[in-house]
């Protein structure tokens, strides 16, 4: 086994207690009919948003994508909560942005100068990035690509912990 | 000091210069698989960039299958000694 396992507080060891946690609560939400294919949509819900929580959880608010992510995650349920099955109204992400870039402390920054085309290419792959990484919009660009590359090392720990799940549970 | 170019004349703001951006990128190219054996200097930024949103992309795809499957599989296996298992072997 790899000797990440052997350190208690390891971010993976962290990510699969947690998780498993939360698997086990959702097990034991199943009614009666549990594979209609609308209750097996509902979990697949329930579990990825569990193991997003999970994650920004062992990441705690030690990141901005971390924070971002537990914000999104928090009011999305709550507005499940206040307004039943129907989805409300969708609230404002500038709330959202406000409260992160109080956190970031930092002005937008101009985008760096470099020469030729690829600045133009680099600009707009920037900007994409900015979309899938959680919180990305209200970052500059260094604290951006700082954020990215841990976003990305935990979303490939979050992978293989499920998928080592995934297959004890069809062994 | 004069080959860099940096944009440290605002005072008050905090400075980003050139170099920190490229260690930055070339250290987001380690990270993806696709990149890793390339020298740095033949990778250009932006397409470090556009291989950094596709990993993600496609690891944000992978997270949505494993839990579609684990939904599935839920809803097969009911027992719980099998929970304790996966637990113990996991965390060991």
């Amino acid at each position: 086994m790899n000797p990440q396992h052997l350190n208690a507080s390891s971010l993976k060891s962290r990510f699969t207690r947690r998780f498993l946690r939360a698997l086990t609560k959702i097990n034991a939400q199943k009614p009666i009919s549990s594979s209609s294919p609308r209750e097996i949509f509902q979990r697949y819900g329930r579990i990825k948003a569990a193991a997003d929580k999970s994650m920004a959880n062992s990441v705690r608010s030690r990141r901005t994508w971390s924070r971002a992510m537990l914000w999104k995650l928090r009011s999305r349920s709550y507005r499940q909560a206040s307004s039943g099955r129907r989805s409300a109204v969708k609230t404002s992400t500038t709330t959202s942005h406000q409260a992160i870039r109080k956190k970031t402390n930092h002005e937008k920054e101009n985008k760096p100068t470099k020469t030729g085309e690829d600045q133009v290419g680099f600009v707009v792959q920037a900007d994409e990035l900015r979309e899938l990484v959680p919180g990305g919009e209200a970052m500059d660009l260094c604290n951006l690509l700082d954020e990215t590359a841990h976003y990305i090392k935990c979303l490939t720990t979050q992978v293989q912990v499920m998928k080592k799940i995934v297959d004890f549970y069809s062994l | 000091m004069s080959s860099r170019r940096s944009r440290s004349r605002q005072s008050g703001v905090s400075r980003i210069t050139d170099d920190q951006i490229t260690d930055l990128v070339s250290k987001l190219q380690q990270l993806i698989p696709e990149l890793r054996g390339r020298r740095s200097d033949k990778v250009s930024a932006s397409k470090i960039l556009q291989e950094t949103c596709n990993c993600i992309r496609s690891l944000h795809r992978e997270v949505d299958d494993l839990s579609d499957r684990l939904s599935e599989l839920l809803a097969s296996t009911d027992t719980d000694s099998e929970q304790a298992a996966i637990i113990r072997s996991l965390l060991m």
